[in-house]
């Protein structure tokens, strides 16, 4: 592996951990289109920033583009304020809008910048390594490295610092705003941040990747954990793993680095969606499955119950009959029942047990009243009681 | 009669959205000690007034004062639990969690919550009998469980006094009685309690206080000399019989 090739990929990852961060916030806060907004309209900051200081590595165009960042929220709840129309037609109005000035503005120059409307959106990772830092004619890296390096250690340094704040904030504005801690500036706070990443990451993976590393990562791990900081962690480990193994799925197939990496976020994401232990299709289609069979499971039970004292009702073959179930379901459903020891048989009879007596007291009370206290001890066995 | 205080003081409070008066020239004297219901119908500016005495939201006119100063200036004698609707409550965290979320206002920033703040919230989920759910996803509580959570949060700010918007929306039988039981017990400890409510035929039976509103405010006092006919027809029209079923 050369130096340009572990460089690349130390850019990407620290890209996709930078984006990682804020990312879970929008998420959570359902904002996650704001990026896609944000993504492309700094290309507006950019190109004016250019123009005023005609060089492209200036941290005024980080500045400017950022302040076009927060202004397109600004302009978005502006217009949401006015209740004309809802927030994603908001969002849809003002992003293109200030996009398009900026790529009007390329256009128009495009002999005089070195920008063009193709890296714009898809940026060019493979660059990277070649535009150095040199400081006092030492070379010290690639410059975007540092660049997203500290916008990084900006973005962790505000977590640490301002955590419990950006979670109350994300999750009861109302409390947070009531004990003192202002919903309003952790929202722009965070919008600024947004920014400043998206400004960072924008030169490396574009416009429109860039969106993929904020929002997937988080998805991603949202499909996975219950504890916010789990999820942060999980992020960032999702976002930094595409970045390499997107970077060698690139290397492999010749291609793009960025298209690659947001391939292999896709990937995670689908993998975690269909394995995912508890929110999962797998899981979720396995537990409709045995819902279904736990609620025929107690419709079974209570007719048992109900027609304690007559022999007909009791009869296995009365069950297909009388429930419409297929012989194969209805073994299945005495299957359940039998492991479960609720019922015993009397010759072609089928009986409750004393527990199989008591589980269905249980269950009626619960259907009936809706108070789980007494079934805490089923939902470990039946996937019914859990809600 | 010793001179009572005055928890709550609102004068000449107008709030607007968009210039749409939402409550209109609300004076208002809550006293110390007090369980009084907010009731109105809907769209009255109940939630509203509330989140203008919290500061939350910024009137156009008129202010308020918490024992005689600015609400900014006494956060931490007041306690909020907004509605249970307004959280999403598939967000990634435990019950304990968010009561813990409560002692965030004395912390101050940087500080996270320590051992002594994990003992006040276990003993909070204790008295809300929800103890044995404290490490339970917020998502995987039933509607009446999160309600009793956030009124958790509320009992660990220690406050003097209590606001909270219908603490009572979509909560079961039982919970019900137990959180009405829990707010008896703090007024009984001297707190003062101020209380969106929906259903007026449960108003006499918790409150000893109510204010009627509906954008303007209708009347406010002890239950046993408004809470009547006349007060409730002002405020809810003259069908006010068929409007609250």
């Amino acid at each position: 592996m050369g130096d340009a090739q572990i460089e690349i990929q130390i850019i990407a990852a620290v890209v996709a951990a930078a984006c990682a961060i804020p990312g879970v916030f929008l998420v959570l806060r359902k904002m996650a289109l704001i990026s896609d907004a944000i993504s492309h309209s700094i290309l507006l900051g950019i190109v004016v920033g250019f123009f005023i200081t005609n060089d492209l590595n200036s941290p005024w165009l980080i500045l400017l583009a950022a302040v076009t960042g927060v202004l397109t929220i600004v302009m978005v709840e502006m217009i949401q304020r006015t209740k004309l129309v809802k927030e994603d037609t908001a969002i849809g109005l003002v992003f293109p809008l200030l996009f398009s000035i900026g790529v009007i503005l390329i256009s128009k120059n495009a002999n005089d910048i070195h920008l063009d409307v193709d890296s714009v959106l898809i940026g060019e990772l493979a660059f990277a390594p070649f535009d150095r830092f040199i400081f006092d004619g030492m070379d010290l890296g690639p410059k975007s490295l540092w660049i997203m390096g500290t916008i990084l250690i900006i973005s962790v340094a505000s977590l640490l610092l301002f955590f419990k704040e950006l979670k109350v904030t994300t999750f009861d504005p109302g409390l947070a705003a009531s004990i003192g801690i202002s919903p309003l500036i952790f929202h722009y706070g965070l919008m600024s941040v947004s920014s400043v990443t998206i400004v960072g990451a924008f030169d490396a993976v574009g416009a429109i990747l860039v969106v993929a590393l904020m929002i997937a990562p988080a998805a991603t791990a949202y499909l996975l954990t219950t504890n916010l900081k789990k999820m942060i962690g999980l992020a960032v480990l999702f976002g930094v793993t595409s970045a390499i193994s997107g970077y060698w799925l690139a290397h492999y197939l010749d291609a793009s680095i960025s298209g690659s990496m947001t391939t292999m976020l896709g990937v995670i994401f689908l993998i975690t969606y269909l394995f995912a232990s508890d929110k999962g299709l797998i899981a979720s289609i396995y537990r409709h499955k045995k819902q279904k069979i736990e609620v025929s499971l107690i419709i079974f039970l209570l007719h048992l119950n109900n027609h304690r004292d007559e022999i007909e009702a009791r009869q296995f073959i009365h069950l297909q009959e009388h429930f419409n179930w297929t012989k194969k379901y209805a073994e299945s459903v005495v299957d359940l029942a039998d492991k479960n020891n609720m019922i015993q048989f009397e010759g072609d009879l089928i009986a409750l047990t004393e527990k199989g007596e008591n589980f269905t007291d249980l269950t009626l009370k619960y259907i009936l009243t809706n108070k789980d206290d007494e079934i805490e001890h089923l939902k470990r066995d039946f996937f019914l009681f859990r809600g | 009669m010793k001179e009572e205080r005055i928890a709550i003081q609102v004068d000449d409070l107008t709030v607007a959205y968009n210039y749409k008066p939402v409550l209109w020239d609300i004076d208002l004297k809550i006293p110390e000690g007090v369980m009084m219901a907010i009731v109105g119908p809907n769209g009255a500016g109940k939630s509203t007034l509330i989140k203008a005495m919290l500061d939350i939201v910024k009137p156009i006119a008129g202010n308020v004062q918490v024992f005689g100063k600015p609400y900014h200036k006494q956060r931490k004698l007041v306690a909020y639990v907004p509605q249970k609707g307004s959280v999403d409550w598939d967000f990634p965290t435990t019950a304990i969690d968010v009561v813990l979320m409560g002692t965030y206002g004395t912390l101050g920033w940087i500080k996270r919550p320590g051992l002594k703040e994990k003992k006040a919230a276990l003993e909070a989920l204790e008295k809300v009998d929800m103890l044995s759910f404290k490490d339970r996803q917020i998502s995987q509580l039933s509607g009446g469980q999160q309600q009793r959570v956030f009124l958790a949060r509320a009992l660990v700010q220690n406050a003097s006094i209590y606001i909270m918007d219908e603490p009572f929306q979509g909560v079961d039988a039982t919970t019900e009685i137990a959180i009405v039981n829990i707010l008896k017990e703090l007024r009984k400890d001297g707190k003062t309690l101020v209380v969106v409510h929906h259903d007026l035929q449960t108003v006499p039976e918790y409150f000893d206080w109510v204010t009627f509103l509906n954008v303007e405010k209708i009347a406010t006092g002890p239950i046993k000399d408004i809470f009547n006919d006349d007060n409730l027809t002002k405020t809810y029209g003259i069908n006010y019989k068929v409007a609250i079923r």
